[in-house]
């Protein structure tokens, strides 16, 4: 449903969206249920010439159970649906697998900035390659990202990822993706930042191993030139 | 029936006195319609005042949809929408319309009309706190609205204005309006607290003999929970808002980072407000739309009590799902399944209330006049809104459609029911009784057909563009490479036209209300036939309501009750 | 301008007056003020203990010299309340004066206290725990004010003997002002 639209290029892009096909499902039965019931009402007891209404207080179990049983049922697609997304949201945010690469997203007003670790693949040493709105990583590798800001909450969203966390500043937050294929896809930012927010886009480029190893030759600093180690 | 036409000859004269004598005794305009502590003027002040934002949040609206529909073209009416202005534009549509429309009408308004005559007593207990309340309003509505004449322009920091873009004008560029932002907001919590303490003593205290707590209509009742939720979770925002100011204007550093301070902290104060602030407006609507489901199906609200057990559930639940706007917010992660919890939990009081309304309609006699029109369609629409909340509400989901269109389209889908729907629901079912003239029958069904429409097709597209990635408050999308395609401008496109007919569909209400006004029949005490109180007396009720006070002998919904003659038995009746 | 009470007002469903009612919904309403303020200088206080440093700053003589103010202040409203209910109007009115004047004096302390705070350096926007303290006292001294002010102008009604209900209402709002304090004092200034 929505990998026909946006697709999905992490590992766990599936199972988000499987889970939401998941919750479509259930709450899209319980919709056209209670729908199909109110237009079936309102045309079978529409007002007729020298009709009487029932006079139904809703407290006989005769009547109570058309309420109640549905009220089980819901609560019994509520539980699949909580372990449904914990489980989602646990392989998402509170598991971090060891990274092949780590690299440190940056975010103010109205542009990304990225340090990627560069030929040593360790971050704050000399030969980090920064970037200016365009994030490259490796197709198939493991990345943790340590998400920062400048100025204000900005929020670092990749929809082909199923990815979004908010960047806050004062904190240094860290999360993951792991890719599954190249090509390069919008970097968005999906919080308010103030007049810019509509522009502040990037974009992730991932590669082969080999176009990224050439792309890191290509970029990284003369070593000589030591990077003052962020704060 | 026989018991109203009394008081109506009694009244008469005193009417008429007032209208050929032009002695001392006449109000001014001034006194009777400006500074009046009568319950019904004040009423419909609000209700006026909520109408006129209502345009104000609508004129928004037109300009942002516009501005997504064909981006960067100059727009009729509004001019070129630039990226500070598109902020500022979906800031105060966002704001106005909950604050400033919503409430106002919803509570305010309904609330001033309805409980005094519901409970059948001549006025609110606090006549003059009452007149406050709507002064404080007022004045708070002109702030907001003078903040877009200020330095900079208004506040563009979102409805949740989070600092620290709001906090400092060095990042959000409105060093005034941002201010003035939230002095407006914090004085409209003011006008409500007055309001709301006015509204629970009034239901708790000054209601008819005979009239116990189990025979108090479901909107009275309703009004009253949500003046009671506003009360408890608006504290803390009362408190955060004044640190919010003191770090624009003195330089604290409460939500500052960099000096020790918590931008968390603000989110945590506005949404443990913001989440029950939804079911503060959502339980008036509900309760309007009951009152009128149950007399146009001529049958007893199915299961009264039980309606009233799930509100007081979902009150006391939604001061526990707050998080669940900030799942991707920086917070502890761990927190996110405690909320996907409570956030469920919650699904089942308002399914069973939805229910209840649902089985309210079996084995009725449905009348299909235009606020039953309103009232059905209130269920059938926001159901929608209710069941793509579990999208939102589940932390897994949430990663992806947080602040995404998918967003916008789920909570109109609450609050256009909860906030046109209703209230155009609740507008026809009483203006007879405000007015004492009858609205008319086809110009309304016109006004709601085209809404209606116009309302879906504003909303379900978004709905498409949200899962394929659009995201919120961004002015155009033309700096995204994914997100810049024909299908997806086609939605947006199809979004502004909704909207444009949903606004003229407006038309048919203003030509409605021009109807009513020059030509409206005389609607009688009780034109629809129903059991409350305030049918037993004139429409308008005269200056202290009913003459003599009433009595109260039975439940709000004795409908089609067996063996008795008519097919509806007035509160207020003496037993035979 | 005359105004006559509706029946609205006198009606008591609940079984008590309408007045009383209403005020403690207004004390439900402030209880969340301040329990959100004071919860989140709490919750900052705590990730915060640096903040130690600048309340030993606090002076502590003139908090607790206002806590006796308070409560000696709280116990004339109290005896106001008393003389208005045996229908003595003149005496609740000089209760009620009395327990002004321990506002008034509870102000001018805070302003010598205050004065000295920040002629020190100690502004609101020295650091987090000064903006909690100034944006804490100083809510709490608005209330003082408030309070102060509608006794003032219940007394000068209880001296006709008219509204002598009101005298108890003011005595209650009276009261939680002098509970926010005990909460406040140890708060800012004991806790170090």
């Amino acid at each position: 449903m929505i990998s026909h639209a946006v697709d999905q290029v992490s590992t766990f892009a599936k199972d988000i969206d499987v889970l939401i096909l998941l919750i479509c499902g259930l709450v899209g039965f319980w919709f056209f249920v209670a729908e199909g019931v109110l237009f079936f009402l309102v045309f079978k007891y529409r007002a007729k010439e020298g009709g009487k209404a029932a006079y139904i207080d809703g407290t006989d179990p005769k009547h109570t159970r058309f309420i109640s049983w549905p009220h089980r049922l819901i609560l019994l697609c509520d539980v699949v649906i909580v372990v449904a997304a914990v489980r989602v949201w646990v392989e998402v945010k509170q598991t971090m697998p060891t990274p092949d690469q780590t690299v440190r997203v940056v975010s103010q007003q109205w542009s990304w900035s990225f340090q990627h670790p560069g030929p040593d693949n360790k971050l704050d040493t000399a030969d980090d390659i920064k970037t200016l709105d365009e994030l490259h990583v490796v197709a198939g590798q493991t990345v943790q990202f340590e998400l920062v800001s400048q100025d204000v909450i900005h929020s670092f969203s990749v929809p082909v990822f199923r990815l979004k966390q908010d960047a806050i500043p004062g904190r240094v937050i860290k999360g993951w993706f792991k890719t599954t294929q190249t090509g390069s896809y919008d970097i968005q930012c999906a919080e308010i930042c103030g007049i810019g927010h509509g522009a502040m886009v990037g974009t992730i480029v991932i590669e082969q191993p080999e176009r990224y190893a050439e792309w890191v030759a290509g970029h990284a600093p003369v070593a000589a030139l030591a990077t003052p180690a962020p704060k | 029936m026989t018991t109203t036409t009394a008081p109506h000859h009694a009244d008469a004269p005193t009417a008429e006195h007032v209208h050929d004598a032009h002695d001392a005794h006449e109000q001014s305009f001034f006194t009777k319609y400006l500074w009046s502590t009568d319950h019904k003027v004040i009423g419909f002040q609000y209700m006026i005042t909520g109408l006129l934002m209502a345009i104000i949040g609508g004129y928004m609206a037109y300009g942002f949809r516009m501005q997504l529909a064909w981006p960067g073209e100059w727009i009729p009416g509004v001019g070129f929408l630039s990226s500070g202005r598109y902020n500022a534009f979906i800031t105060t549509h966002g704001t106005v319309m909950i604050f400033w429309f919503a409430m106002p009408v919803l509570i305010a308004a309904f609330g001033n009309w309805l409980i005094p005559l519901m409970t059948g007593c001549d006025d609110m207990a606090f006549p003059r706190i009452n007149r406050l309340s709507y002064q404080v309003f007022l004045i708070s509505a002109v702030v907001l609205i003078g903040s877009f004449f200020v330095d900079g322009g208004a506040f563009g920091g979102a409805w949740t204005a989070y600092p620290p873009l709001s906090s400092k004008a060095t990042m959000n560029l409105t060093p005034l309006g941002s201010t003035l932002w939230v002095v407006a907001v914090a004085l409209e919590f003011v006008a409500f607290l007055l309001g709301g303490i006015n509204f629970i003593t009034t239901a708790m205290n000054a209601r008819a003999p005979g009239m116990s707590m189990m025979n108090i209509p479901i909107v009275v009742w309703m009004i009253v929970v949500a003046s009671i939720l506003f009360m408890v979770s608006v504290g803390p925002l009362v408190a955060g808002a004044a640190m919010l100011v003191f770090d624009q204007q003195l330089g604290t550093h409460f939500f500052d980072p960099g000096q020790g301070g918590d931008p968390i902290l603000w989110q945590h104060l506005f949404w443990f407000f913001g989440h029950p602030e939804v079911y503060v407006v959502l339980l008036p609507a509900m309760g309007i739309c009951a009152e009128i489901i149950t007399c146009n199906a001529r049958k007893k609200f199915f299961g009264y009590k039980t309606l009233i057990y799930t509100v007081f559930a979902t009150g006391i639940i939604s001061f526990f799902v707050w998080a669940h706007h900030q799942f991707v917010a920086g917070i502890d992660p761990r927190m996110a399944n405690v909320f996907t919890i409570t956030t469920l939990i919650i699904s089942i009081p308002i399914a069973e209330m939805l229910f209840l309304f649902i089985a309210t309609l079996a084995g009725g006699q449905i009348r299909l006049n235009v606020p039953m029109l309103w009232a059905l369609s209130f269920v059938a629409e926001f159901l929608l809104g209710g069941v793509t909340g579990i999208f939102l509400g589940a932390s897994g989901s949430d990663i992806y459609f947080h602040d995404t269109y998918f967003v916008i389209a789920h909570f109109h889908y609450t609050f256009v029911p909860i906030a046109v729907i209703a209230c155009f629901a609740g507008f026809t079912h009483w203006i007879p009784k405000m007015t004492g003239r009858m609205m008319n029958e086809t110009i309304g069904k016109l006004h709601f057909w085209f809404t209606i429409i116009g309302f879906n097709l504003v909303f379900l597209p978004l709905f498409i563009t949200g899962a394929w990635g659009d995201h919120r408050r961004i002015y155009n999308y033309d700096h995204f490479p994914d997100l810049t395609n024909a299908a997806m401008q086609d939605l947006r496109i199809a979004s502004t036209v909704g909207l444009l007919i949903m606004i003229a569909a407006q038309g048919f209400f203003v030509w409605n209300l021009l109807w009513t006004w020059l030509k409206g029949p005389p609607a009688g005490d009780n034109p629809w036939q129903a059991t409350t109180l305030e049918w037993a007396t004139t429409s308008p009720p005269g200056h202290g309501n009913f003459h003599p006070m009433p009595t109260v002998y039975r439940g709000p919904y004795e409908y089609s009750v067996p063996g008795a003659a008519a097919d509806f038995t007035p509160q207020h009746l003496p037993p035979a | 301008m005359s105004f006559a009470k509706p029946i609205a007002t006198l009606r008591t469903s609940a079984g008590l007056p309408t007045g009383r009612l209403a005020l403690w919904w207004l004390l439900a309403s402030e209880v969340v003020i301040f329990g959100g303020l004071l919860a989140s200088y709490v919750m900052q206080r705590l990730g915060h203990p640096e903040w130690a440093y600048d309340a030993e700053h606090t002076n502590v003589w003139f908090g607790a010299g206002n806590t006796i103010i308070l409560l000696t202040s709280s116990l004339s409203a109290v005896l106001a309340h008393q003389a208005a209910q045996t229908g003595d109007g003149k005496k609740a009115a000089r209760y009620l004066w009395l327990t002004i004047g321990g506002a008034a004096w509870f102000l001018v302390n805070k302003a010598i206290e205050w004065s000295g705070e920040i002629s020190h350096g100690f502004t609101i926007t020295k650091s987090g725990f000064w903006s909690f303290y100034y944006t804490a006292a100083g809510l709490h001294g608005l209330h003082v004010i408030a309070g102060a002010t509608a006794m003032a102008i219940v007394a000068l009604d209880a001296a006709k003997n008219k509204e002598l209900q009101r005298v108890e209402y003011v005595g209650i709002y009276w009261h939680l002002v002098d509970v926010i304090w005990i909460f406040l004092f140890p708060l800012l200034y004991i806790a170090k």
